[in-house]
């Protein structure tokens, strides 16, 4: 570490303004910043500095998804197991989860941070640590056998039209990684919707047994046969087919505790977002005129992208609302939202995308309506004297 | 007067029909007639024949309300206008249907929508009350080049991308499918065109500072 430090410090220098290699300041800077603690210091009157900066909020979000790439990476390899019929051991299961996962991990963190580094130096700015969540994000909503150039060209359309023409991190309208998704879905459907994305090999046409489908459980409702959805316990620990890392309902929730014990994710919104899918589903069952709709609303929250979106995708504090209130009407719409759309529109299978987007581009109204009420209720408390 | 004088194409009449295709584009600089953009640039057969019948109507009209300019009382301007107008939009969208049906059909209402194209009311009001036939007649053909020119480009690329074809014909070699290259589904889709709207938009501003609106 000290021997990197004295590099650094050696070569920082050629950096700096009227150095030889000033324009790549803010590629040494990100790299700095990213192996050491910034030494930045506040020079103008007293302030006190959280030594929760950036860096540290996205590397413990990085964290809480560990959990779901890790399941993802397994349950790759045994749904693709139980589709051939064969039997392995957990780490031949594992391993080949990890080969087809983590190149596209690798695509999307290379072309991201790719562009990210090419604006910042452009335009003279800091390269800011935003990418490193929404890298992680990208795989893990993703189905296992997505080409990996789909993977590269939904990233890079994302960084720039989702992110960078609104002035980059911070900035954006949209959650940069369901901007991938959204991107891919339209304009891929065939790789991204179906029964056959699913599970690795079945696009190819590897040899699958007879009775293995490769529908996802909310396919299945969604075509009426809700006798064929999955255990409790199997939608609960992530035994179905689905996005690489969206299956494991516990995963998620361990993400969800890190988040929330660090105070990272917005309590209020993921509580608001599940409540908001129960409501829903409670009014579906209480209509229930077809069998999906007769779907027990607590197993809704299990399936699909709905955890997923709820814990991570909702909760990023860019693109959602940004007030108390505002946080709670935001969270309770998605989830609302979400199951609507998945059971009332057979178009679209899983309705989480579509609501988290909606609401992301809602999100700045609910907070101005919030601020208002706010004031209009405090001038009414004030007595103003004429 | 002096503009009896005047040639034909002087310098400032060249610039009419000039500025419309660059820095004062009705599409990308104005932000008029973005539904039509929106709606008829998935291929570039009906974009191009789009684009001509909005050259003829907005010329055609130019001339005609520039003619009547002065007799046209200004109470009901608009009206009268939008007769010119809507008269000019019937005959081009039977000439359509008469010869080139096939486009006609894909073009649909949107030929019809050519009354309220706002880029045409806007030169009508803007540049043919106040101007003489020969400049209103080149303005016209200016904005509506200006226009017709931004109509193919973005159906240049939503065509490529969402079809592989170009007018028509297949570009995208048959080899690339088998690599696994896909034609690209959003790119058919109208927001799509919105966002190519905006990439030009945003590629013209980066190249002339002068376009950026100050805050």
């Amino acid at each position: 570490m000290k021997f990197l430090r004295g590099y650094l410090d050696k070569i920082k220098p050629k950096f700096e303004k009227g150095g030889k290699f000033e324009k790549l300041h803010s590629t040494f800077e990100a790299f700095e910043s990213f192996m050491f603690v910034p030494d930045t210091v506040t020079t103008k009157g007293t302030h006190i500095r959280d030594a929760n900066d950036m860096k540290r909020t996205m590397t413990v979000v990085v964290l809480a998804l560990i959990p779901s790439l890790l399941f993802g990476m397994w349950n790759v390899g045994h749904q693709h197991f139980v589709a051939t019929g064969q039997v392995g051991t957990f780490w031949e299961l594992f391993f080949m989860g990890f080969l087809r996962v983590f190149p596209i991990v690798v695509v999307s963190y290379v072309v991201g941070l790719g562009i990210e580094f090419a604006f910042a130096q452009y335009r003279g700015h800091e390269v800011n640590e935003g990418f490193l969540v929404t890298g992680m994000l990208i795989p893990l909503v993703l189905p296992v056998d997505i080409p990996l150039w789909m993977v590269a060209l939904a990233t890079a359309f994302a960084v720039i039209i989702g992110k960078e023409v609104f002035g980059g991190t911070g900035m954006n309208i949209l959650n940069p990684a369901l901007t991938a998704r959204a991107f891919l879905f339209f304009a891929y459907p065939s790789y991204m919707s179906g029964n056959a994305v699913w599970t690795h090999g079945m696009m190819k046409g590897d040899v699958i047994v007879d009775s293995y489908t490769g529908a996802t459980p909310l396919a299945d409702a969604a075509a009426g046969q809700i006798d064929k959805l999955p255990s409790v316990a199997d939608m609960f620990f992530g035994f179905i087919p689905g996005s690489i890392g969206e299956t494991s309902t516990l995963a998620i929730l361990i993400g969800a505790a890190i988040l929330l014990i660090t105070g990272i994710g917005s309590a209020r919104i993921i509580f608001s977002t599940f409540i908001g899918g129960l409501v829903m589903g409670l009014l579906l069952n209480a209509f229930a005129v077809n069998p999906y709709m007769s779907v027990p609303a607590y197993q809704h929250l299990l399936l699909g992208g709905f955890a997923f979106g709820a814990v991570f995708m909702a909760t990023d504090p860019v693109s959602a609302a940004q007030t108390a209130r505002g946080k709670i009407i935001y969270g309770f719409l998605i989830g609302f939202l979400a199951i609507l759309i998945r059971v009332l529109n057979p178009a679209y299978p899983e309705g989480m995308m579509l609501a988290i987007l909606l609401m992301n581009v809602f999100a700045p109204l609910i907070d101005h309506y919030v601020i208002e009420a706010n004031i209009s209720k405090r001038l009414k408390r004030a007595k103003v004297k004429a | 007067m002096s503009s009896e004088k005047e040639p034909l194409f002087s310098s400032k009449n060249i610039k009419l029909l000039t500025e419309p295709l660059g820095n004062s584009n009705p599409i990308t600089v104005q932000v008029l007639g973005i539904c039509s953009a929106l709606a008829v640039t998935v291929k570039m057969k009906p974009a191009f024949v789009m684009a001509l019948s909005v050259m003829v109507v907005l010329a055609v009209s130019n001339v005609v309300i520039s003619f009547l300019r002065s007799s046209i009382p200004p109470r009901i301007r608009i009206i009268v206008q939008l007769v010119v107008v809507a008269a000019m939009v019937i005959l081009v969208d039977q000439i359509l249907k008469a010869f080139v049906y096939d486009i006609s059909k894909q073009l649909s209402v949107f030929v019809g929508l050519i009354i309220t194209n706002c880029i045409i009311m806007g030169r009508l009001e803007a540049f043919a009350m106040g101007n003489k036939p020969w400049v209103s007649f080149l303005d016209g053909i200016g904005n509506s080049a200006g226009y017709g020119i931004i109509l193919i480009i973005v159906a240049f690329f939503r065509e490529l991308l969402g079809s592989g074809t170009v007018w028509g014909y297949q570009v995208v070699p048959e080899g690339f499918y088998k690599f696994g290259y896909q034609n690209n589904g959003l790119m058919i889709l109208p927001p799509m065109a919105l966002i190519v709207v905006g990439i030009i938009i945003w590629v013209q501003r980066a190249r002339n500072k002068k376009l950026i609106e100050s805050k």
